[in-house]
């Protein structure tokens, strides 16, 4: 107690940072008698336990005082074994150090005798285990430890152990500027393959060799993973290799310039700099986490970089994919941050992974369309443009399937548009590069011909999922939306991407957004004919004066559907023929018997753009505002005159899709008016 | 119908048509340093070489049985022996790179290192300092079934004797052996600085698996996998094995299948004589020395019936979980048990098969 008490430093020992042997060490403090401070009631009978413990404490004292001097005078080799004096003296060291721990003075002298290779290896284990600071530990032991350890007294496991306990308790050394003078012997002994390959140590000095790498020479054995798992390699240069290794040096007599390790680069000048002598990663997996070394990869001509991030990723994504383990909900959160990353990087690199390609390929029959959806979609729109036969049985009919029985359509919709949009891109992107690059790009013996057949399959894809989706769900406005926005993307292929590439929506389409009950539908669908219209009357142009783009041409049928279309809605809106002049044979053309049949009053101009029904609204409001005072709404007071102001007031009301579809399409100079079909080149 | 361990791929009948592997797309102008900027297209399109014949994990409709044993005659009798008669997890491998024969001394060290510092992790202060453990990479010779194969390789965990005595052996406790059977497909369509051994086979703790997989994994940036057979393999097994002549240690012909109750799954074993088995497969099998999925499905029918007529139970409605027969047994969880070096190479070379085509 009295030794404790006069530790050199006791401010010292409240600073100790490591939790569990200060937590333990100030709870002995606190029991302990002197330092307990306690009301005057209690205080007589906390005083005589005091004494009573002092009594014992005192004894116990002289008894590792004994052993400190037994110990303290030992000068030559004493065995353990019928030695009883040193078994007591042990014992004794051992009981207290656990109860108590150790002064400054007793820690010196043990392990000046554990070092000093007079006791038996048993011996010394022992007592460097018991070795419990009370308060701190003087730096001067330690550095007296070490020149030890110089001079080789002691055996190699016990050296062992005593840099193991240094390690531990490090931070109750009382000073450590002498200490890090020794360093050099530290980092010296971890070349010895006995006391170097310490898992301590070299957790610790990877760490350095992360931050400093040029401070760290020595090889290192890398840091595990037990399980495969999602934990993306950390990106480090090999040094465990040795094959890799020697290839690095060899390079370096060549190049006469040192590698530039992957821990530093930091910065893009320095990758610009670095570039000719960068290492790479041991797992090429970590680039996914490095912008820095994606753009280096990405102009690196090395075949084996991309097997092996091919193979990495391939594997990953089998292994950890979610809807193959029946106790996924744990793994969910860790996929969905790894295909976040792999979609994030195909964004960065502008190009789908194969090995993600496959793993779509093979995991989307079995997807249950749920399970990290928002994810796996987008990983989709990545996928590279092949040829729709090998696309749709993959691909697009797993899809298909869960599309139909999705409550929630239109997020898939929106799905399949961006992936028409991608491929779209890719073709553009195609169509500008040079042809010897081009014939790289397609190497799964694809042309552009086939390409482009490729994109429009899938746009008549898309076009039957809609049909049968708006059937199945009443034409849903919401849905139609998502549709006809598609189809905005669509027929502007030819002047937006320079693609000579023109799909007309189905009838499925087409017609329900005709007859739709909802302005907004109309509206797009009258803004989608306008371009369409556009486009061929451009695609019309450049054929004429032979500007065709890559020697393509639109079909005579393109126009033929396309006038099939523009007559039946003309019809349907504007001359007042519903049901007569629709020639296209699955639109919406009527017997005049049938009609007759029917009953319902003036069939035949029921779908103008005052009967309309997704117009009617307007035409009401119209009569209200031009007639306050006549209540019988009367829809055949808009006439002549009126039809224009009618037709200038829908226009205002923002119904510019049909404001162009009209102007374009409807010659109204001439009477009567007439349609302005188009006819093939 | 039947429900397969992985997820069952679709599979596609024509494998006869001729595939563009060994193709290299990669026609790209490059500057003298080796430095491309105009590549854009290399991580979706400079791998399709590599797809070869097996799109999309497809198995094939017809196998060749190797009728004699393949080992070559080098081959090291001893440690061909200690592979026989244990039981072996399966994994796959993915090509190794930079992985070098000349360097197995020095990887022993390294592994070495790694699994004692991997075994002592969490330890501060501890008793026992030296675990005593050695790990020894050494080649298999003689394990081909072609030239081009890359030799096996083993590697034993053993712990030192404690016993004091100089001659006392070290105790393995833990090996692994990876191979690559008749690999010529994969092989060709890597470069150089792969190895490829896609088979591996390990025999101990689990966690010794970890550690060594691990530090291939973290050395030669390669992937493991386990492996797992499917009912469809399983058959292919039951049908390929039993159609082998053996001559001595014979054995029933056991097929287990699961049926999933509750609470607790049914298994139903089905014993069946080797010779009338044999005499069944020998009716089906049309060709000698080949093998036919139509065989195969052919065969276990009649096995199906023939126990339905018995217990009325249709066996086709549950799952093949393991299959015994005196070549060989496997369990669909990824075990195997060789039991003849006759037929060592032939039951490798099926499980290469299988396990390249999960690296696929």
């Amino acid at each position: 107690m009295q030794q404790r008490e006069n530790a050199k430093n006791p401010k010292q020992a409240l600073q100790v940072r490591q939790s569990s042997l200060s937590a333990w060490q100030i709870g002995a403090r606190t029991a302990g008698p002197k330092t307990v401070h306690l009301k005057s009631a209690q205080k007589h009978e906390k005083e005589k336990q005091q004494s009573a413990s002092e009594q014992a404490g005192s004894s116990t004292q002289n008894h590792l005082e004994q052993a400190l001097t037994y110990f303290e005078r030992v000068k030559d080799y004493i065995p353990l074994r019928k030695n009883e004096v040193l078994q007591k003296h042990l014992a004794t060291v051992e009981s207290i150090a656990l109860q108590r721990g150790l002064s400054p003075e007793g820690l010196n002298v043990l392990l000046n005798v554990a070092l000093s290779g007079h006791l038996a290896d048993t011996v010394n284990s022992r007592i460097l285990k018991c070795l419990i600071p009370a308060s701190v530990i003087a730096e001067s032991s330690v550095v007296s430890a070490v020149s030890w350890l110089c001079v080789g007294k002691c055996s190699g496991s016990t050296q062992l152990l005593f840099l193991r306990w240094l390690i531990a308790m490090f931070d109750f050394i009382d000073h450590k500027e002498k200490l890090h003078a020794l360093y050099g012997f530290f980092f010296c002994s971890l070349q010895d393959e006995k006391l170097g390959m310490q898992p301590h140590l070299q957790a610790l000095l990877s760490l350095y060799k992360l931050f400093c790498p040029e401070l760290v020479s020595i090889t290192l054995p890398a840091k595990m993973k037990v399980r495969n798992g999602l934990i993306l390699p950390a990106c480090s240069t090999d040094t465990n290799n040795p094959a890799r290794s020697k290839e690095i040096n060899h390079v370096d007599i060549l190049s006469h310039s040192e590698s530039f390790p992957v821990e530093q680069l930091h910065t893009f000048s320095q990758l610009l700099q670095n570039i000719h002598r960068l290492e790479f990663p041991s797992q090429m997996g970590s680039v996914l986490r490095n912008s820095l070394l994606l753009h280096y990869i990405n102009c690196v001509k090395d075949e084996s970089i991309y097997l092996r991030l091919y193979y990495w990723m391939g594997q990953t994504l089998q292994e950890e994919c979610t809807w193959y383990k029946l106790d996924n909900q744990q793994y969910e959160e860790e996929f969905k941050d790894f295909l976040d990353i792999v979609y994030k990087t195909e964004c960065f690199l502008q190009e789908g992974f194969s090995s993600c390609e496959e793993f779509l390929y093979k995991s989307l029959p079995l997807w249950d369309g749920f399970c990290c959806r928002s994810q796996i979609l987008r990983l989709v729109s990545w996928i590279p443009l092949s040829s729709f036969s090998e696309m749709k049985p993959h691909l697009c009919e797993p899809l298909a399937q869960l599309f139909f029985t999705s409550s929630l359509y239109f997020k898939v919709i929106q799905v399949l548009l961006s992936f028409c949009l991608t491929l779209l891109c890719i073709l553009k992107l195609m169509s500008c590069v040079n042809v010897v690059c081009f014939s790289d790009c397609c190497s799964r013996n694809t042309t552009l011909s086939g390409l482009l057949n490729s994109v429009a399959e899938l746009i008549h894809f898309v076009g039957w999922i809609s049909t049968v989706a708006l059937r199945l769900e009443n034409n849903a406005t919401f849905l139609m939306y998502f549709i006809l926005d598609f189809y905005e993307t669509v027929c502007d292929v030819y002047l937006k991407y320079n693609l000579p590439l023109l799909v007309m929506p189905p009838p499925g389409v087409f017609y329900p957004a005709l007859l739709s009950m909802d302005s907004v539908s109309l509206n797009q669908l009258c803004y989608i004919m306008y371009r369409y219209r556009t486009n061929l009357v451009a695609a019309k142009e450049n054929e004429l004066i032979k500007k065709t783009i890559l020697q393509f041409k639109f079909s005579s049928q393109t126009y033929q559907e396309y006038n099939q279309y523009i007559m039946a809605m003309v019809g349907c809106l504007w001359t007042s023929s519903a049901f007569q002049k629709d020639i296209h044979p699955q639109g919406i053309r009527l017997d005049p018997e049938v009609l007759k049949k029917t009953r319902v009053q003036e069939v035949r101009s029921s779908f103008n753009i005052v009967h309309h029904p997704a117009l009617m609204g307007y035409a009401i409001l119209f009569l209200q505002q031009a007639w306050p005072e006549d209540k019988t709404l009367n829809f055949n007071l808009i006439k002549g005159r009126r039809w224009n102001w009618y037709l200038e007031y829908l226009y205002m009301q923002g119904l510019q899709g049909l404001k162009l579809f009209i102007e374009s399409s409807i010659n109204r100079v001439s009477q009567p008016c007439y349609i302005l079909i188009l006819t093939s080149p | 119908m039947r429900r397969s361990g992985r997820p069952s791929l679709r599979r596609r009948q024509d494998m006869d048509t001729p595939d563009s592997g060994g193709k290299t797309p990669l026609g790209r102008k490059t500057a003298e340093t080796g430095i491309n900027f105009t590549s854009s297209t290399r991580f979706s399109r400079g791998l399709t070489f590599i797809r070869g014949h097996t799109l999309f994990g497809q198995s094939p409709t017809r196998r060749i049985i190797p009728q004699t044993s393949l080992l070559q005659e080098n081959a090291d009798s001893q440690k061909i022996a200690f592979l026989l008669r244990k039981q072996w997890t399966l994994y796959s491998v993915t090509p190794m790179y930079k992985f070098s024969y000349d360097n197995l001394k020095e990887y022993s060290r390294l592994l070495s290192a790694f699994v004692a510092a991997e075994k002592q992790k969490g330890l501060a202060v501890e008793v026992g300092n030296d675990l005593g453990i050695k790990v020894t990479l050494s080649t298999i010779l003689g394990l081909k079934g072609t030239d081009q194969d890359q030799v096996a390789i083993l590697v034993q965990i053993a712990s030192r004797s404690q016993l004091p005595f100089e001659n006392a052996e070290d105790k393995v406790v833990w090996s692994g052996w990876f191979c690559c059977i008749s690999g010529d497909d994969l092989l060709e369509s890597v470069p150089e600085d792969f190895t490829c051994l896609s088979l591996f086979l390990a025999n101990g703790a689990e966690s010794y698996t970890a550690i060594v997989g691990s530090w291939f994994q973290k050395t030669f940036d390669c992937y493991f996998s386990r492996l797992t057979i499917s009912p469809l393999n399983l058959a292919w097994m039951a049908a390929m094995w039993t159609g082998c002549k053996v001559d001595s240690h014979i054995a029933a012909t056991e097929l287990v299948f699961s049926v999933p109750c509750i609470p607790q799954s049914l298994d139903i074993s089905y014993a069946i004589h080797p010779e009338d088995a044999k005499a069944l497969w020998d009716t089906v099998q049309k060709t000698p020395g080949e093998v036919t999925q139509e065989e195969v499905n052919l065969f276990m029918d009649c096995l199906y019936s023939h126990f339905h007529r018995h217990f009325k139970i249709h066996l086709s409605a549950t799952r093949l979980v393991k299959v015994s027969t005196s070549i060989a047994s496997a369990h669909c969880d990824g075990n195997i048990k060789i039991l003849h070096s006759k037929h060592l190479i032939g039951v490798l070379m099926l499980l290469t098969e299988l396990a390249i085509s999960q690296i696929q």
